[in-house]
């Protein structure tokens, strides 16, 4: 009887011996990123997804063909003796208690040492009032509203331009067309009312009224609208020299068969990135769009270079072309990576004084940014971008500014 | 009367005339049979599913889509009345919601896992592109649309009032103890009334898809729309849902352009909480 107790004994010590000297040999970073996999934004989510599948393979294969592209040489991360990471991928189904709920899990339960996501401003509101409470680092490549970074936060920080950046942005844009005789005298905003919509409409009307821009329009809906057709109308009515769209995937969509439904043209329309640069919206209405501006700070580069062999793996990974918003996922993610990684550990207070301390150059970034620097909010002080324009129907191409423009834009904004 | 006003009035009548065929099958099962079916949306993003699957792969319009997705939809109902509601519908009514729901997620994420999460749509010209009228414009799919509707409601009205079929279905919802010894069996009654609906509700996103975008949450959009549309009618009456379907396009549509779309719901919603208080039973429910 003894000695099978010893046995037993025995066998339980070998046991937990030989299951943590494998956990040694195979250590792991974890990260958690929460995105909508499911509800009516499950499209972004599920390019996010492939984004930072792509930016995994990216760190945990070797990658000599990216040159000094960061962590793309060697397997795994060398600041912490070649450690893989891995990414456990939460739905928020685009819901901003969905999404608090998914983060208290990540960190509780997943042990995650650190987030990214949400996508939706809204859902990164909530998930980061979680990863402030909890101490843990949450680097955002996406949301856009101004005041995510308006909150003393220390936890949050945030790679991707921001609305106050484009506005600014799309004033400039604005008066480089008037100095080319375009008339951009009055402007309409169309927005849902989601955090992301009525924050973006906010800011530009703010920044284009202290430029003495006043006529501006604002045109506000429901998101997930079952029917624009009054918004349309209204629009129609106006006449707006530009209309400004600051709005997700199916409001998108349906935005531009109502507008064809209607045979409603503005001289100018300039959309707000989100909806307007999802891959499945030029699939679904590209070609009734033809000539719509747009702002994205994804440009593919020449061949061979970094940019360029990125995008063709984010295109076998997810069967789209890269875009925008999933060059800002990337980023975001690839940006605490290196941060961890300079870390050399995975203490969140080691890994938010790396954040803290990042300062990469153009050439180190999936994106046209000038570089990425945090400032005590946590925003990056050196996002930017640029506009492009829908040609074709199908394929954006960069437009302005000059300096990085691959054609000069045309005008007005033909439809279909 | 200015002439975008006239616009937004007809547009409004056009969008009802969609609310009306996409509740005609909630009408039956949820007004007649007194089934909550949760998975209604779904059904009708299934029969845009159908519709687009015509499309890509034979080229065909709602032509042959409305018919296919009508029979792909019946066998559905059929096969959900038999493997589900027959047995949930024993049970309290916590069981019917549930059931359903739980169907309605398990439809929802097979499209999600087989077609994924993109937006497609069919193109605006498959049903002959947008006619003017005097300057008022109406696309020729949703008008389509609204004249299956009345054809949709005026079938299921002459069935249920008119047909030996439909008073033995309407005896079945009355008491179905009663029926039974009447020689009518309930089960095959329950069934022929739930493959209607579902047929009904396939032939709506069939012509639905034709305008709107298709994607695996379509259903939750539209879908509460469709229970508004059912009670604000009143339970069982095939007529009501037309009528409350064209009332609730014209609220909106001129409340989202007089007032603003962020308020077109409070004002839809507040209306309808207020007509149901004087008239609880709806539009042209019997009490």
């Amino acid at each position: 009887m003894k000695f099978k107790h010893m046995l037993g004994l025995l066998s339980a010590a070998a046991m937990s011996l030989a299951l943590t000297s494998g956990a040694l040999a195979q250590q792991t970073v974890k990260i958690g990123a929460i995105f909508p996999f499911s509800g009516n934004a499950a499209s972004a989510g599920n390019h996010a997804k492939a984004a930072i599948e792509v930016a995994m393979d990216i760190i945990n294969n070797d990658h000599p063909e990216l040159g000094d592209f960061p962590l793309a040489k060697g397997a795994g991360l060398p600041g912490l003796g070649g450690a893989k990471v891995e990414v456990v991928f939460a739905d928020n189904q685009g819901s901003p208690a969905t999404g608090q709920n998914q983060a208290l899990r990540l960190i509780t339960e997943e042990k995650v040492v650190a987030l990214t996501g949400a996508y939706q401003s809204g859902v990164t509101l909530t998930v980061s009032q979680i990863t402030e409470k909890y101490g843990i680092p949450l680097v955002n490549g996406e949301s856009v509203a101004a005041g995510l970074t308006e909150r003393g936060f220390k936890w949050f920080f945030r790679t991707t331009p921001v609305a106050s950046d484009f506005a600014r942005d799309y004033y400039d844009f604005l008066t480089d067309m008037k100095a080319a005789g375009a008339k951009v005298d009055s402007v309409a905003l169309v927005h849902d009312n989601t955090e992301y919509g009525t924050s973006v409409a906010n800011t530009i009307t703010a920044a284009f009224k202290a430029k003495g821009m006043a006529n501006i329009i604002d045109v506000a809906y429901p998101a997930n609208a079952t029917d624009i057709q009054s918004q349309v109308l209204q629009l129609k009515e106006k006449k707006p020299d530009v209309v400004i769209m600051i709005t997700y995937t199916s409001d998108a969509i349906l935005f531009a068969k109502t507008m064809q439904a209607q045979d409603y043209k503005p001289p100018m329309l300039l959309a707000d990135d989100a909806g307007y640069s999802d891959p499945s919206f030029l699939k679904a209405a590209g070609n009734i769009s033809v000539g719509a501006f747009n702002r994205s700070s994804w440009s593919v580069g020449k061949p061979g270079s970094p940019t360029a062999i990125i995008a063709k793996m984010y295109k076998d990974k997810s069967g789209d072309e890269m875009d925008d918003t999933a060059g800002r996922q990337m980023t975001g993610f690839l940006v605490l990576m290196e941060a961890i990684n300079r870390a050399g550990s995975t203490d969140p207070a080691k890994i938010q004084a790396a954040l803290k301390a990042t300062d990469l150059k153009p050439d180190q970034l999936v994106l046209g940014y000038k570089g990425v620097k945090f400032d005590e909010k946590g925003q990056n002080i050196l996002a930017s971008g640029f506009i492009i324009q829908l040609q074709d129907g199908q394929n954006y191409v960069a437009v302005w500014p000059k300096a990085t423009a691959e054609k000069p834009p045309v005008m007005p904004y033909k439809g279909w | 009367m200015s002439f975008v006003l006239v616009q937004v009035i007809v547009g409004g009548l056009l969008l009802g005339a969609v609310y009306a065929l996409f509740s005609s099958g909630l009408t039956l099962v949820w007004g007649m049979m007194n089934v909550v079916n949760f998975a209604h949306g779904d059904f009708v993003m299934l029969g845009m599913y159908v519709a687009f699957v015509v499309y890509t792969v034979l080229g065909g319009g709602p032509l042959i889509g409305a018919p296919l997705a009508m029979l792909v939809l019946a066998t559905l109902g059929v096969i959900v009345y038999f493997a589900l509601i027959r047995d949930i519908m024993k049970g309290p009514m916590l069981a019917q919601i549930l059931g359903t729901f739980g169907l309605a997620l398990l439809l929802r994420y097979s499209v999600f896992w087989y077609f994924g999460s993109n937006f497609n749509t069919l193109p605006s010209n498959l049903v002959g592109g947008t006619i003017d009228l005097f300057g008022i414009r109406i696309e020729a799919s949703r008008l389509l649309a609204g004249v299956v509707a009345l054809v949709v409601t005026l079938a299921l009205h002459l069935l249920l009032t008119r047909t030996a079929l439909g008073s033995k279905m309407l005896a079945v919802s009355e008491d179905s103890t009663a029926a039974q010894l009447m020689g009518i069996r309930p089960d095959t009654m329950q069934a022929i009334a739930w493959a209607i609906a579902a047929g009904a509700t396939g032939i709506a996103g069939a012509l639905i898809a034709t305008f709107y975008y298709i994607v695996p949450t379509v259903g939750e959009t539209l879908g509460i729309v469709a229970f508004v549309t059912v009670s604000l009618g009143g339970f069982g009456s095939v007529p009501g849902a037309l009528v409350a379907g064209l009332l609730i396009g014209v609220i909106e549509s001129l409340s989202g352009y007089l007032i603003s779309a962020v308020y077109k719901d409070v004002v839809v919603y507040a209306m309808f909480l207020g007509f149901l208080w004087f008239r609880p039973q709806g539009l042209m429910g019997k009490m």
